[in-house]
């Protein structure tokens, strides 16, 4: 069947074309729904499209942003309000992907895709779906059962502003040179409070089918100072209840190898 | 940045080249950079069709049914192509140089031995609406156990996974189910070396991954021929492989190709020319088949894995004195190019170094991974890994310098190599100089003063007493030529299209001729262990020494049909 | 099967063709417009092969719903000479013998020139991370790196714009 393209001029008639139809998929940016139309994917017979110019607008409201879902990882790398997540943005892709691939699309990516939602679950985002009202979920909530959600679409990223820029960090692992596609990503937040760790979120890409937290190394670093002993016992729990998938890219067994090893760069500050 | 190091060798040649050493601008320089060079894909016609095929999701099963009527009612859908449409469907790509059997189908009916591999192919108006069509045929399939090493592959009871060869091995000279070098004798050496030293190397396959994918458009043409666009790097082969599954005569066929977007060995297979001209034949229409980037990766020949089993005899003073070699080539599941990369891999072993006993048993075996084929030194890349690993190795646990152990060892002008030639316009001893130089790495002055051109020939020219061996012997192919397999009436099989018999007499085996020197396996008078600086010089141009009149009718290997008369 | 019209500049002219629902621009370029310049690498976003200029920012004509590019200037590798004269891009890769088989050259040749528009004075590091899209499978990074540095210097780029 030949795939039909229907677009709108909003996200709320794009979100109700989308809830009627059986199988249709929202495009985004294309990287993720344009690639399995040229495999010729059976899954789905329609794209449903908005021309939404509200879906494209960065909105900085006190402790956060909110990103339209709509944003590309150019305009993230771009937006002056946004420098917090530039450095995430800037490894995703070379720059005809990043002039492509936006915000919303990344939440829907599976691995080896997906590093800019690491670093947004690590922060904590929030996430607006078109036709629930202005509710929002936890991005928690939201890749927990992420499925669910193929037929909806995302209208804004909310997301908190570390106080300290510092306080985050983001590592993309690649084998190839100056970049190419994650084998593992780390994104963490550790906002401290006199000294010590409260409330580190730490979270993986490629380290299972979606993106998802280290809840053992958290609670190895929370109430801690970040210091040669805690990063030590944060890396022995680096895999702790995490079960890596084998692909092209490595194995089960050389992703649980070496998580811990970046995991401990990425704590130390270590550049490599 | 190229260097050149005339300093070298200077007295051989005349230093009056014109054009080498200067940069000279490609001739299609401008085509690419104004994106007008002509790919395959680069002509347009008017109602092309498309051709896409349906491919086994299992490594190996039993085609039990192919169901394609609900595939046919689908929009846009001219023709369904399966195996028995192709006129001669059973194909081996040396064919054309009369080595091995026919073992590959372009369509496969009754089973699939590897992933990929396609059973049904469909001619439609558009590639989507081909790709929809093929989501619909319905195949039976029947799997079979698979296997996917080649040591695994060769032992009793493992799954047949080609027909034709029913060891799972190619068989050479119609005789061994493997390829033989004999040279000395290696077991007596090991007796007498001070260590023996072993190891095991394996490199995986490798994709060529060209940026342009596999394929080919065929068009009517007037005068009753087809022209093809194709991105072989072979085209004759192309043509000729065409001609024979089709049973088109090739003055029928007219290829054009030569603008290439990367190939490196991964478009020879000669897969897409066949497929597009039979589509144009059964549809009266310009037609095309490429691969993806997904078929590219998992359907697409790649360079083959290939696992190295060796040991060495060696003395405390660097010298090698014995170098056995136990080598698995994985052909995947047909032969493809697979069988002469490892004539081509025995011909350079046991690498650039005089060692008096060499034994080689190197097998070409078929799993059920995707078929292999060339890419870039094939049949050289794999095993000259292992053996400069195996190098290093030796080096590191006898205490010597890597380099040094390496110019010990390096032949020299006049030497005899293992496949019973003589040694020349060798540098391996300049190359170690010079890299070491560039690296810093500090040589001794006897390491320093050796030269490619001092201390062969001699007694290393000879070529020592050989115990040879049947082991391996296979039974039911005709001894004389390459693994034909013997036929009622010893007729050629059907539609063959190599040479016939005359020069098939000559091509028995690597028969090794004692030669006329006394036999001994004892390591000939070698170099010191650091080459002796006192030695004089010889003269630049070696001169061949006098070789025994029975050895000039040995048959020796060239680098294309395998062998040759010398 | 929908038809769809479609108008956008290529290189400065104006084309108007019927688009197939789902088809892709990369298609449209070469078989609707028969702009043969844009190759076909992997229709995955991930070789850069089919990269073109729309409105100046590089993008993957493969992955780009054509429909998508209505009235928006669309630049390619055929609009980058003026008449006989190379654009000095193409002049640099010449010279520097930044292409063997020359598939992945247009896609690199674009990429490039987006990032000497927006940077007329990159470093080596930019002009890495700007063809980091982009791959070439016969190694010639490093004389695509110089080409591209030595086009920024040369006096003719900015005419050329």
């Amino acid at each position: 069947m030949p795939v039909k393209v229907e677009s709108f001029d909003s996200l709320d008639g794009a979100a109700r074309a989308l809830s009627a139809a059986r199988s249709a998929r929202f495009l985004g940016g294309g990287t993720l729904l344009m690639r399995a139309v040229n495999d010729g994917d059976q899954s789905f017979d329609t794209l449903v499209r908005a021309v939404d110019p509200a879906s494209r607008q960065v909105r900085s409201e006190g402790d956060g942003v909110t990103i339209g879902a709509g944003v590309t990882m150019a305009e993230v790398v771009a937006h002056r309000d946004l420098s917090f997540l530039a450095p995430v943005a800037r490894v995703v892709g070379g720059p005809a992907v990043r002039n492509m691939a936006t915000v919303g699309g990344n939440l829907f990516a599976s691995s080896p895709y997906g590093d800019f939602t690491a670093a947004l679950l690590a922060l904590g985002a929030r996430l607006e779906l078109v036709g629930q009202g202005g509710r929002g979920i936890e991005i928690d909530e939201f890749l927990r059962d992420r499925e669910r959600y193929v037929g909806s679409i995302v209208r804004t990223i909310s997301v908190p502003r570390p106080r300290d820029p510092g306080a985050f960090r983001f590592a993309k692992v690649s084998r190839i040179k100056p970049k190419g596609i994650a084998l593992l990503t780390i994104a963490a937040y550790l906002p401290q409070s006199a000294g010590r760790i409260r409330g580190a979120r730490v979270a993986y890409s490629s380290m299972g089918p979606r993106p998802l937290r280290a809840t053992a190394v958290e609670r190895a670093l929370d109430g801690q100072y970040l210091d040669a002993a805690t990063i030590e016992q944060a890396a022995a729990v680096a895999c702790d209840g995490i079960e890596p998938h084998t692909d092209g890219l490595a194995s089960a067994w050389y992703r649980r190898e070496v998580a811990a090893v970046h995991l401990k760069r990425l704590l130390t500050g270590e550049r490599r | 940045m190229i260097e050149f190091r005339k300093d070298y060798f200077a007295d051989e040649r005349d230093d009056d080249l014109n054009e080498i050493g200067k940069p000279t601008q490609r001739q299609d320089a401008l085509g690419h950079v104004t994106g007008r060079s002509p790919y395959f894909d680069d002509h347009l016609f008017d109602g092309l069709l498309h051709i896409r095929c349906v491919r086994s999701p299992h490594h190996h099963a039993r085609v039990r049914r192919v169901d394609i009527s609900e595939a046919e009612r689908m929009p846009g859908v001219v023709r369904i192509v399966l195996g028995k449409d192709v006129p001669h469907n059973l194909n081996t790509l040396l064919s054309l140089l009369d080595f091995g059997l026919d073992d590959e189908p372009l369509i496969s009916d009754k089973k699939v031995s590897y992933k990929g591999e396609p059973v049904a192919a469909v001619i439609a108006e558009s590639e989507r609406q081909a790709r929809d069509a093929v989501a619909k045929v319905r195949v039976d399939w029947e799997e079979l156990p698979a296997v996917l090493d080649v040591e695994d592959a060769i032992k009793p009871g493992a799954p047949v996974v080609n027909e034709v060869y029913p060891g799972n091995r190619f068989v050479y000279h119609g005789k061994y189910d493997h390829q033989k070098l004999r040279f000395g004798d290696v077991e007596a050496a090991f007796a007498k070396a001070d260590r023996v030293i072993e190891g095991r190397y394996q490199m995986s396959p490798i994709e060529q991954a060209p940026t342009e994918t596999c394929g080919a458009i065929a068009a009517p043409e007037t005068n009753d021929r087809y022209v093809v666009y194709t991105s072989t790097q072979a085209l004759f082969f192309s043509l000729d492989t065409t001609s024979k599954l089709l049973k088109v005569p090739s003055n029928r066929l007219h290829f054009i190709g030569g603008t290439v977007g990367g190939g490196f060995g991964g478009k020879v297979d000669s897969l897409h020319e066949p497929m597009a001209v039979l589509g144009t034949m059964l549809t009266g229409r310009p037609c095309k088949y490429t691969f993806d980037r997904a078929e590219e990766m998992q359907v697409g020949a790649p360079r083959g894995a290939e696992r190295w089993y060796l040991k060495d005899g060696v003395m405390n003073d660097g010298r090698i004195v014995a170098r056995k070699f136990i080598g698995y080539f994985d052909s995947g599941a047909y032969t493809r190019l697979s069988s002469y990369a490892i004539i081509k891999g025995v011909g350079h072993l046991p690498g650039p170094y005089t060692i008096p006993n060499v034994y080689a048993d190197v097998y070409c075996v078929f799993t059920n991974r995707t078929p292999a084929t060339a890419m870039r030194g094939f049949g050289i890349t794999g095993v000259d890994f292992a053996i400069e690993s195996h190098m290093d190795k030796i080096a590191h646990e006898l205490g010597i310098d890597p380099i040094e152990f390496r110019i010990i060892n390096a032949y020299r002008d006049g030497d005899m190599k293992a496949h019973r030639r003589l040694a020349k316009n060798t540098a391996l001893i300049e190359c170690c100089h010079v890299a070491a130089e560039k690296a810093g790495w500090s040589l001794s002055p006897a390491a320093r003063q050796a030269s490619s051109l001092r201390d062969g020939g001699g007694a290393r020219a000879e070529i020592p007493h050989t115990v040879t061996d049947e082991h391996g012997r296979v039974e039911g192919y005709t001894a004389g030529s390459y693994a034909q397999k013997k036929r009622p009436g010893g007729s050629r099989p059907q539609g063959t299209s190599g040479p016939a018999g005359p020069v098939a007499a000559q091509r028995d085996s690597i028969a090794v001729t004692p030669s006329a020197s006394s036999p001994s396996f004892d390591a000939p008078p070698r170099p010191a262990p650091q080459p002796a600086a006192s030695s004089p010089p010889r003269p630049a141009a070696v001169s061949q020494p006098e070789r025994p009149a029975e050895q000039r009718r040995v048959t020796r290997f060239s680098s294309i049909s395998g062998l040759r008369r010398r | 099967m929908a038809r769809k019209p479609l108008q956008f500049h290529l290189n400065g002219s104006e084309k108007a063709v019927f688009v197939e629902d789902g088809q892709n621009l990369l298609d449209v370029l070469r078989r609707g417009v028969g702009d043969l310049t844009p190759k076909y690498g992997c229709g995955q976003g991930a070789c850069g092969t089919c990269t073109v200029l729309i409105d100046g920012e590089p993008h993957l004509s493969c992955l780009t719903l054509a429909e998508t590019v209505e009235g928006r200037q669309i630049t390619t590798t055929a609009g980058l000479a003026q008449g006989a004269d190379l654009h000095p891009l193409q002049k640099a890769f010449m010279d520097n013998f930044a292409a063997q088989c020359g598939y992945c050259t247009p896609g690199m040749l674009l990429a490039a020139k987006a990032l000497l528009d927006r940077n007329p004075n990159p470093s080596r590091e930019d002009v890495v991370e700007a063809i980091s899209g982009n791959i070439c499978r016969c190694t010639g990074y490093e004389p695509i790196i110089d080409a591209i540095l030595e086009a920024a210097k040369s006096r003719g780029f900015r005419q050329f714009g």
